[in-house]
């Protein structure tokens, strides 16, 4: 029969567990950022990593975003009928996609993109141990490996989001102009009338921190994989689930911020 | 040989290394002379490649002391035991070459990495190296999932004494090749740890390359040395462990634990 004390005990070390993981990753996190402004930096390591973050990411960011802000625009366009407003579907598209879903939907698709191929290359390299030879070659692995990619996290996904948000509203656009019957001057207008500097300023402060967590947990999963194949397809999981929840939870952390005032 | 005034060029005493419960090295004491080759001989798990990453600083002891050229390595700050790694190739395994490099830029890393040498000298460079080692500079264009696991532990060696080191390290060197390459990388292991002077550890289950690389032998079972020789005795050492592990015995103080 299971205590009440054994309850207790399972919850106090799942939450130390928890509380120290948290810690770890936040030393890691620390570290890897102190090495992107402490020379000497690896700029090719760095362009490596933000061409597959900005470049090779692009097709399917740019699907991801088309599809969406098509849906979005049919999705209001219902909605917003039943009470005579279908007039604000370019607004809600454009404050959707470039507050939201641009940002929330690059980051998710970059995590199962990017940041699994990090933990798979790392967890890869640890586990043949290719870290432990950059140790032995007088290289910090973390200046060589993370701090490179942590960087271009942090600077190829608001371009990324830029792509994503111009195709969002350009999906909407398609839809409600070619569907929907609207007049293409006055969709354009209602789209640029309501989008403020700050929804931009937010989309690409998202894009940025994504990018980072992205960049983080891929390389801390994969820099910490222990065991052979298995342990690399655990690491590799592990940083998609992790980066994907960060991304769901920060986006609500940085919306309270920009918006609670 | 070195005299026995002469300052070892590794010492270690009381080295302890636990991974949580388990104590993988108990103890350990090694002393290696300038300009000799130690062969560590040992079963699986008895912590002889725990023993090199101590030397390397990839794992932190517990408790003990690491001195190479007389200086507790363990007492140094980042600066300061980069410059000692500086000095210090590394021949690993499975050769841990790395797979997004080329040949040539793996065996160029150290150079390229202590700014040493122009990406066109390294290039340059390499190609000598690779050509020390038995293979052709234009090897060195080839990415190494391309090489064979013989040609991969050439591009190892050549890495390893690329900056020139002055201590070598080799964690089982022939493991995974045919005798005969095995017999070829111990050729061009003695060859290169002469032509650069260095002091050597080689860490083996092969008892026909510890006596070709070794000049002394030690075996560590359990996390402690248990004996210390020249290499040419390992065969006839006279100590129970060490006879019953060369020759490959089921009978003897070694009790293999089976797990079910």
């Amino acid at each position: 029969m299971i205590s009440p004390l054994d309850i207790l005990a399972a919850v106090g070390r799942g939450t130390l567990g928890a509380l120290s993981e948290i810690g770890r990753i936040s030393l890691f996190a620390a570290e890897g950022l102190s090495h992107v402004v402490r020379p000497p930096f690896y700029w090719r390591l760095f362009w490596r990593a933000f061409v597959e973050f900005a470049y090779f990411s692009l097709p399917v960011v740019a699907l991801t975003a088309v599809f969406t802000g098509m849906v979005l625009a049919l999705q209001s366009y219902s909605g917003f009928s039943r009470f005579s407003a279908e007039g604000a579907v370019a607004t809600v598209v454009v404050l959707s996609v470039v507050r939201e879903l641009g940002p929330v939907l690059a980051g998710l698709m970059v995590a199962g993109r990017v940041g699994a191929a990090m933990a798979a290359e790392l967890g890869t390299m640890r586990v043949t141990d290719q870290i432990d030879a950059l140790t032995t070659l007088s290289t910090n692995p973390m200046k060589y490996l993370v701090a490179p990619r942590m960087l271009a996290g942090v600077l190829a996904l608001p371009l990324l989001v830029v792509v994503a948000n111009i195709l969002g509203v350009m999906g909407g656009f398609i839809v409600g102009v070619f569907k929907l019957d609207f007049n293409a001057g006055s969709y354009l207008a209602r789209t640029f009338d309501y989008l403020e500097t700050q929804d931009v300023t937010l989309s690409l402060t998202k894009a940025a921190v994504f990018g980072f967590l992205v960049a983080l947990m891929g390389c801390y999963h994969g820099y910490n994989s222990k065991g052979g194949a298995q342990g690399v397809g655990s690491a590799t999981t592990s940083a998609v689930v992790a980066a994907s929840i960060l991304i769901l939870a920060f986006d609500y952390v940085l919306t309270e911020l920009f918006f609670s005032r | 040989m070195s005299g026995s005034e002469q300052l070892p060029k590794i010492r270690i005493r009381g080295l302890r290394k636990a991974f949580g419960p388990k104590q993988v090295l108990d103890g350990v004491d090694l002393d290696v002379m300038p300009g000799t080759s130690m062969v560590v001989i040992g079963g699986s798990g008895s912590g002889k490649s725990v023993l090199l990453k101590c030397i390397l600083g990839i794992f932190a002891p517990e408790e003990g002391t690491i001195e190479i050229d007389g200086q507790d390595v363990l007492k140094m700050d980042r600066t300061e035991r980069e410059a000692v790694n500086a000095r210090i190739g590394m021949l690993f395994q499975n050769a841990a070459l790395f797979d997004s490099l080329p040949v040539w830029e793996n065996v160029a890393f150290g150079l390229l990495a202590q700014r040493k040498a122009t990406r066109k000298d390294a290039k340059r460079i390499a190609g000598e190296i690779l050509t020390q080692v038995g293979l052709a500079p234009s090897v060195g264009d080839l990415a190494p999932s391309e090489l064979s696991g013989g040609m991969q532990k050439r591009v190892g060696l050549a890495r390893a004494i690329a900056a020139r080191p002055d201590i070598l390290f080799f964690d089982e060197p022939t493991t995974g090749l045919d005798p005969i390459m095995g017999a070829v990388i111990d050729g061009l292991i003695v060859e290169q740890v002469k032509r650069l002077g260095s002091t050597a550890i080689a860490i083996t289950h092969d008892m026909a390359s510890a006596r070709r690389i070794g000049d002394s032998a030690a075996m560590i079972h359990k996390g402690r040395i248990v004996w210390t020789g020249p290499a040419s005795a390992l065969l006839n050492s006279g100590n129970d462990m060490v006879d019953q592990f060369t020759h490959g015995s089921r009978e003897g103080p070694i009790q293999m634990e089976l797990r079910r």
